[in-house]
Formats: structure tokens, C-alpha cells, sequence
């Protein structure tokens, strides 16, 4: 192989790539506008499923209407969910660190240890215990039982505490100098010294709670709570001929997260990557 | 209220010594910190998890019923260890790791690779490259989902095009086809996440290295052999463990698209567990299933630490 087409590998590997990845999600949007389902029944195999060539919103229409599947309050649960985890979950969890980092009591020391020992239990074993308590204190079927037993975070806590202990000694005693306690150095101070902490958490939460299922599948009812992701599975199962609707719930899901996506894909990338470092 | 000085006004001298409030606001103001993350830690994590465990030693059900729940002692643990289902979960669960670690790992450092070296448009491939990931998961299943139709689904013709001879796969219906099919819509929604802890990792590694082994003469497969993979070998740990532990999660791709059938090929640890504990109600057996879960995913979290030196 002469060296001049070696250097077209890489490039031809890459398009590849992007062929694998994008037709999938091109076949979502081509389908999704698409009014005609016993057309798109026809063409689902074929290349007439990936590349639009009738542009209808019909679908999106359809979705937006439907009585019984209310896309907009799912939309809302899911937001409500998503805000109040990683908000509250940001403060509680860096307020925590900030204590262990620079606080004065004994108990830090076996603080930490514990956060680093719970790191290794999977959520999913802890999903049964949880629910029984759930049903017993009457939180099945509302907001709380989906926000709060996920605002403290191990890995978010642990995180903060790696960034909050590299501070430099000198800033604290100014602080403390000028006759700040730890909750005003905190708030005022280490806070907001720490956006880069703060940004990753905020992405990584934010994808793990538009995507959780298992848990709302448990705790959710209907329609008056249940977030997104477990009506999109419902929406499926219930539609399963109706390719053009599904498809079209399907992009009104994705939507919102790309667009978080393309604004904010610099940070996005920095934070799955130092996830993966600091692991 | 107190008025904060004037920038130009002398800065207020340092005390002298923590008087007695002054330390009994400190606790205060340290109590407040850390107590909401303490109590919710308390709460909702170790709380239910040493629940688990006393759980699985008793008969205890999910709606309360007449008779009071009764201690059982290693019923639960025993009935579970001679249960064919649970093996056939314990079994599709590794069988599913098995086949997705080796096929998203070789998918995430190729793809990592592509994007460090020489590449034209290289943000706009890594933009692409990453979509999968801020793709919902319920989404993907569902694209898949109608990739996977049969007859003349995507896939089908695809392989017929290919020259596939015998008609059609029945892909999710077919029990020899559910686990692998599966295996493929996994590995294409999370590669992107090991691209980027790939992509890190090879940013880490010094140019110079490949430089001198040029001058060497070593060949690209020597530089990928020598330089590559045993730069990378702590990420390598790192994210094969981690995907390791994720595969053993399986859960909502199965649920959704199969029910963990054909004949029970693609149920999972997860599934079963969530099976017996929520759908039968049999809290007290599932908590069995929860905690061999549990040590299954801890070992392979101790591995990794016992595995990568801490910095």
C-alpha cells in the first residue's frame, strides 16, 4: 500500500464511523416525519427510512395531542425531577465536602471512608429496601420519592472533597481572618471557586436522571408523575405499529438533551473525561 | 447588620484567640454543613442497604399481610443457589458482559484513536461520535427496536446484501439471536462514554514516545503494541471493569425489548431480581438475589482498586 492511500484510512475509518452512528438516529427524524404508516411499514429496511423525502409534522402533532400520553407533563415530571436532584444535590453534596475538607471534627476521617466503601453498592440492590420504605411513608406516585433519595451522591461528594482539600491553606485563613465562618467562606468563597466541579456533576446528573428507569417504573403510577423516560417505554409498548408517532416521541424526547448537548459540548467532554480519571 | 469596611479602610486586626462562642459557632456552622448529606447518606443508602441484608433473611412481602413476617434464616439463600432461573440470569448476565466488553472496548479505542491521530474534521467526527450518548436510553431501544423488524427490517437486509442466504434473522425472537442482539444496541449506545476515558488516557501519552520509536524503526503495529496499549494499561483496567460492572446492570434494554425472553435467554440478574422483589411481591427472596448482586459488583470494584495504584 503506498503511503499517499494510507493517509486516507483514517478518514474513511471516521465516515464509517459516523455512517454507524448517524443512521440510527437519521432513521428516528426521517421516520418520525413521515405522516403515511402503511408507507413507512414498506420502507423501514430500506434507504427510504434514513433519508427524509416527505417532511410532516403530522406525527409530532399526533403526539402533542394525545389525551391519554401527555408528552408536555411528562416533559415537565421529568425537568422538576431532573432540577431538583442535581440543584439541591449540588449544594447538599458540596456543603458536605467542604466540611470534610476543612472542618475541625473527628469524625471526618471515618466520614470519608464510609463515602469511598458506599461507592462500591449498585443502586439496583438497594431498589427493593427502598420502595418497602417508600410504601410504608406513603411517597409512592409523587415528586419527592424520585428526588429525594438521590440528592446525597457518594461519587458527587467525593469529587467535591478532592477539589475543596486542593485549595490553598492561605485563602482559608484570610477568610477566616476577616471574620467569616465556614458557612460564609463556604458559600462566598469555595462555592464558586469550584464551577468546575459544579459543571461536571451538573452533566453527568443531568444525563443519569433523563435516562433512570428502573426506579420511577417502580415508584410512578400514571401520568400526573411519571418522568419521560418510563413513558417513552409505555408509549412503545402500547403503539407498536405506529412507527411515525413513536419516532416522533421519540425526537421530542431527545431534543431537549441535544440541545443542552450542543451548547454546552466543551464542558460536556471535559466532564466525562475527568469522571473517568478521577473514577 | 453588620457594614462591611471600605475598600480603603484598614483591614479589622485578627483576633486573638477563639473565644468560647466563636468555637460554638464553628460547630454550628460545621453541624449545618454536613448534616443533610450525612442524614440523607444515612437514610437512603446505608439504611436500606443493611436492610437488604436483614431482608433476606426473612419471608417479608410487599404489601403487608395478615401473617407477621417470620425470620428465615438461609431459606432464602439456599432456595436461590438451587434455582434454575437464577442461574440462567446469573449466566445471561456474564454471557451478555462476555460479549459486550471485548466488542465496545475494541469499538471506544478504535473510534479514541481516530480522533488523536491525524484527522481532517476531526471535531465534527467527535461531535457525531458522541451523539449516542446524550441519546436517552429508551430512545435507542426504541430506534433499534424498529431496526431490528423482521423481515425486511434494516439489519435483515443489511446481512442480505451482504449475502446471507437463509432468508431472515429473527433477531429478538429467536433465543440463540436475543442476548446478541441485544449486545449490539448496548455497545452502540455507551461507547461513546469509554471513547472519551480512551481519548484521556492517549492524551497522556507523550508524543516523543512515538517519535523516538519512528527513529527506532518500529512499525505502527509495534507503536500500537509497545507504546499504545502499555501507556494505556491503568485506563485499560479502568474501563474494562467499569463497563464489566455496567454490563452485569443490564436491565432496561431487556425489559423493554424482550421481558427477558425467548424462553428466558436475555433475563438478567436485574430483571429476575426486580421479577421476584416487585412484580411477586417476594421482597424477603429477591433481597437473596440483591445481595449476591451486590458482592458480585463490589468484587469486581475491590479488583479495580486493588488493580490501579493510587496517585
Amino acid at each position: 500500500m503506498t503511503s499517499r492511500a494510507a493517509r486516507y484510512v483514517p478518514t474513511v475509518l471516521a465516515i464509517v464511523m459516523a455512517i454507524v452512528v448517524l443512521v440510527p438516529l437519521s432513521m428516528m427524524f426521517t421516520v418520525s416525519l413521515n405522516p403515511d404508516e402503511a408507507q413507512i411499514q414498506i420502507t423501514l429496511g430500506t434507504v427510504r427510512a434514513f433519508i427524509p423525502h416527505v417532511v410532516s409534522l403530522e406525527n409530532y402533532q399526533q403526539v402533542l395531542a394525545d389525551p391519554h400520553q401527555p408528552f408536555l407533563r411528562y416533559l415537565l415530571n421529568t425537568v422538576i425531577v431532573v432540577v431538583g436532584i442535581v440543584g439541591i444535590g449540588l449544594i447538599v453534596n458540596a456543603s458536605a465536602a467542604f466540611a470534610l475538607a476543612w472542618g475541625q471534627g473527628a469524625y471526618r476521617k471515618l466520614f470519608i471512608g464510609v463515602v469511598i466503601a458506599v461507592y462500591v453498592i449498585p443502586g439496583e440492590s438497594l431498589v427493593l429496601p427502598l420502595l418497602l420504605m417508600m410504601s410504608r411513608v406513603g411517597w409512592i406516585d409523587s415528586y419527592q420519592v424520585q428526588i429525594v433519595p438521590f440528592i446525597a451522591n457518594s461519587f458527587a461528594i467525593f469529587l467535591f472533597y478532592q477539589f475543596f482539600t486542593a485549595m490553598p491553606r492561605e485563602l482559608m485563613e484570610a477568610a477566616k481572618i476577616d471574620g467569616a465562618g465556614l458557612l460564609q467562606i463556604f458559600f462566598r468563597i469555595a462555592l464558586p471557586l469550584s464551577m468546575p466541579v459544579v459543571s461536571t456533576l451538573a452533566i453527568l446528573g443531568f444525563l443519569d436522571a433523563w435516562n433512570s428507569y428502573l426506579w420511577p417504573l417502580m415508584v410512578t403510577r400514571g401520568p400526573e408523575y411519571r418522568p419521560l423516560s418510563v413513558a417513552m417505554a409505555t408509549y412503545f409498548t402500547s403503539q407498536q405499529a405506529f412507527w411515525g408517532n413513536v419516532m416522533a416521541f421519540a425526537v421530542l424526547m431527545t431534543l431537549p438533551v441535544l440541545v443542552v448537548y450542543l451548547i454546552f459540548q466543551r464542558w460536556f467532554v471535559a466532564s466525562v473525561m475527568s469522571s473517568g480519571v478521577k473514577g | 447588620m453588620i457594614q462591611r469596611p471600605p475598600p480603603e479602610a484598614a483591614p479589622t486586626p485578627p483576633r486573638t484567640a477563639p473565644s468560647h462562642s466563636g468555637r460554638l459557632s464553628a460547630f454550628l456552622h460545621e453541624t449545618a454543613l454536613i448534616a443533610p448529606a450525612a442524614i440523607l447518606l444515612l437514610v437512603f443508602l446505608i439504611l436500606p442497604f443493611f436492610m437488604a441484608g436483614y431482608l433476606s433473611f426473612t419471608n417479608e412481602r410487599l404489601v403487608p399481610r395478615p401473617i407477621p413476617t417470620r425470620f428465615v434464616g438461609f431459606d432464602n439463600y439456599t432456595r436461590v443457589l438451587g434455582d434454575p432461573d437464577f442461574w440462567q440470569a446469573f449466566r445471561n448476565t456474564f454471557y451478555f458482559a462476555l460479549l459486550v466488553v471485548p466488542l465496545q472496548l475494541s469499538m471506544s479505542l478504535g473510534s479514541a484513536m481516530l480522533l488523536n491521530g491525524r484527522l481532517r474534521f476531526r471535531s465534527f467526527f467527535r461531535s457525531v461520535a458522541l451523539l449516542p450518548l446524550v441519546t436517552p436510553i429508551t430512545v435507542i431501544i426504541v430506534i433499534w427496536a424498529a431496526m431490528f423488524q423482521i423481515p425486511d427490517g434494516l439489519l435483515n437486509n443489511l446481512i442480505r446484501l451482504f449475502g446471507y442466504q437463509g432468508g431472515y434473522v429473527n433477531w429478538l425472537g429467536d433465543a440463540r439471536w436475543a442476548m446478541p442482539s441485544i449486545v449490539l444496541l448496548s455497545a452502540w449506545a455507551t461507547f461513546p462514554f469509554q471513547m472519551l476515558i480512551y481519548l484521556a488516557g492517549l492524551q497522556g501519552i507523550p508524543i516523543e514516545r512515538y517519535e523516538a520509536a519512528r527513529i527506532d524503526g518500529a512499525n505502527t503495529w509495534a507503536q500500537f503494541r509497545y507504546i499504545t496499549l502499555t501507556g494505556l494499561r491503568n485506563v485499560h483496567v479502568f474501563v474494562i471493569i467499569t463497563t464489566t460492572i455496567q454490563a452485569f446492570k443490564l436491565f432496561v434494554q431487556v425489559d423493554l425489548l424482550t421481558r427477558g425472553g425467548p424462553l428466558g435467554s436475555t433475563n438478567t440478574l436485574v430483571r429476575y431480581m426486580v421479577q421476584e422483589g416487585y412484580s411477586a411481591q417476594r421482597i424477603g427472596y429477591a433481597s437473596a438475589i440483591a445481595i449476591i448482586f451486590f458482592l458480585l459488583v463490589a468484587t469486581f470494584a475491590l479488583l479495580q482498586r486493588a488493580l490501579i495504584p493510587n496517585d
